[in-house]
């Protein structure tokens, strides 16, 4: 138990660390670390907690508080969410007092614009990875495909989309 | 809190049309966002802290988010942190973090029981089978959106593709892949004048 406490701290913590770009940058190395690392979880248990934490509101990272709990109960959530936003927002507290220094520093705007390609591959591999868990029949895919086309085409509020995608799946159509 | 007033006036935002908020304040409005933001936080937090509350100038929140989009985590989570502190310091940070993940948490783990406990339910199951396929469908879109600013710039799109086949394919670990493809790609940007 004590051991797997230690094990979410260090993950998330270094997770939190390296989270450039966001949430969703992390999502694969989450991926590897709680499912083939640890194997604390199945691909398909991966894809129901991110989908969950989709389907709650707030911000995009409540995916690791569910699988803290997940994993080991209250305590795992607590490490695991202390970890998850402890690191990153001291770094924040800490660099919004610098934060005037670097601004007139043409190496900023370089190190800004320099990182946005990888976020864009991160982000893309997420959907990639998240996809491959999540759809295991053509009816899955069809789902992920008609949501990614309307949610890129139009401003639809993502929980219809998730509404309808669960709707079809409890329906247990093409399954 | 001279702190705040120090701070405000170091940072040398221009001032925002509303009194600073209290910690009291910064805790509330900061769980009203949690609770409110389904699918997606950040478009929600300016309208709140800027049109809503007016907490913070247009330019101030544009400021703010440059800068936590730079730093590691949640672009939100950190926005909540910097303006936390921005008014009230450590406790300021504090009272907006833990009001903005505080309702989700709750949330998430709920529908967390609901799936263990169903699981075994066929119907269940299907269904959280379909709102996951639904949820990668949104990440998708997500990244179909976050790419295309990069189509007219070849390097860029380099620099994305390998990162995403060294990640999604070769799946090899995040941290090595960020410190050698960061830097290349800082170095390349900056060369190439975009």
């Amino acid at each position: 138990m004590n051991s797997t406490l230690t094990a979410l701290a260090i993950i998330f913590t270094q997770l939190s660390l390296v989270a450039f770009g966001g949430g969703n940058t992390i999502l694969p190395e989450m991926h590897r670390q709680v499912t083939d690392v640890h194997r604390w979880l199945t691909d398909a248990d991966f894809a129901a907690l991110f989908a969950l934490a989709q389907a709650a509101p707030g911000p995009n990272m409540m995916v690791v508080p569910l699988i803290g709990w997940h994993v080991a109960g209250l305590s795992g959530m607590l490490v695991s969410t202390v970890a998850i936003f402890g690191p990153s927002s001291i770094l924040t507290a800490f660099a919004l007092r610098l934060w005037r220094r670097f601004k007139g520093n043409p190496w900023r705007q370089a190190v800004q614009a320099g990182l946005v390609p990888v976020s864009v591959g991160l982000v893309a591999a997420s959907a990639v990875l998240i996809v491959q868990a999540a759809d295991h029949t053509w009816v899955l895919v069809a789902i992920s495909a008609a949501v990614a086309l309307v949610a890129t085409r139009t401003r639809m509020h993502p929980l219809w989309l998730l509404a309808a995608g669960a709707a079809i799946g409890w329906s247990g159509f093409g399954q | 809190m001279a702190l705040r007033d120090g701070e405000r006036a170091g940072m040398e935002f221009p001032p925002a049309t509303a009194a600073a908020p209290t910690v009291g304040e910064l805790f509330r409005g900061f769980l009203l966002l949690g609770l409110t933001g389904f699918g997606g936080v950040l478009p929600l937090a300016r309208d709140m802290l800027v049109e809503r509350r007016r907490w913070l100038s247009g330019s101030e929140f544009t400021e703010l988010l440059g800068l936590c989009q730079f730093l590691p985590g949640g672009n939100i989570i950190n926005v909540a942190t910097a303006v936390g502190m921005n008014f009230r310091g450590v406790p300021g940070a504090f009272a907006a973090l833990i009001g903005l993940i505080a309702a989700p948490t709750v949330i998430v783990i709920a529908l967390g029981a609901i799936y263990a406990r169903f699981q075994s339910d066929p119907h269940v199951v299907h269904m959280f089978g379909g709102l996951a396929a639904a949820a990668a469908g949104l990440l998708v879109s997500l990244a179909i959106k976050i790419a295309l600013p990069l189509r007219r710039r070849p390097i860029a799109i380099g620099i994305a593709v390998i990162c995403l086949i060294a990640i999604a394919f070769l799946q090899w670990p995040l941290v090595p892949i960020m410190l050698v493809l960061a830097p290349i790609s800082i170095v390349l940007t900056k060369r190439m004048g975009a």
